[in-house]
């Protein structure tokens, strides 16, 4: 079980700002396509992986990164504060 | 050092003079403020942000400015929530031995802030909300650091 996190466009896409996730993945990428599969709202929101960051437990991560021990991941689009 | 993130409105000249009165030993204070631009038809401006993530990514980038320019004392403040056009929205200041230090770390922390503080802006209009998209020179701009 994870927490999958989404933020501004992402979390308009999908409907949900976060949600309880079951997955078997070992990576960012392979929770991606779990999540893909599951509805047109996700491949939607995935569809283009440049214009998305991800964290693992509230650190930037790659989409390579492995899933191990991990509770939260978060994606959104890249960042515009300031 | 300390870190203000809320909804709530504040006063950029209070909080100058407060940091200013607060810091012993330092030869400069430079602060920088940014504001809800009023430019083309946005009424104002909507921002979320990741609670927890967000105070440790700007946290940890106070921790490496404090450490580069041997700084005295820093402050950012940063809000989300709704914005109306001319409030502000966030500001930094610091407190260093020298002018040129001081400068640096303030620009460094607003170059950082812009790209790794998890933030994302929208902006209203009468059309209806759009997200601002970030720009590839603020990406760019890391490099300088």
């Amino acid at each position: 079980m994870i927490d999958v996190l989404y933020f501004a466009w992402v979390r308009e896409r999908i409907g949900l700002p976060r949600e309880t996730v079951e997955t078997g993945a070992e990576t960012v990428s392979g929770l991606i396509a779990e999540l893909v599969a599951r509805e047109e709202r996700y491949a939607l929101a995935f569809s283009d992986l440049a214009s998305l960051r991800v964290a693992l437990d509230q650190e930037l991560a790659g989409f390579d990164a492995p899933l191990k021990g991990v509770r939260e991941v978060a994606f959104f689009p890249p960042m515009t504060g300031g | 050092m300390r870190l203000i993130v809320n909804e709530a409105a504040f006063d950029p000249g209070f909080e100058v003079n407060d940091f200013t009165a607060k810091t012993v030993g330092a030869g400069a204070i430079v602060s920088f403020t940014g504001l809800v631009r009023g430019d083309g038809s946005a009424s104002g401006m909507m921002i979320e942000h990741y609670p927890g993530m967000t105070e440790k990514a700007i946290s940890a980038i106070m921790d490496q400015a404090r450490l580069r320019w041997n700084l005295l004392d820093s402050l950012v403040i940063h809000r989300f929530g709704k914005l109306a056009v001319g409030e502000p929205i966030m500001m930094v200041a610091v407190a260093g031995i020298h002018r040129s230090e001081a400068f640096q770390a303030a620009d460094f922390l607003m170059d950082y802030l812009k790209s790794r503080a998890p933030f994302w802006k929208q902006e209203i209009g009468a059309d209806g909300a759009e997200w601002v998209a970030s720009k590839p020179a603020d990406e760019a701009a890391l490099k300088r650091w």
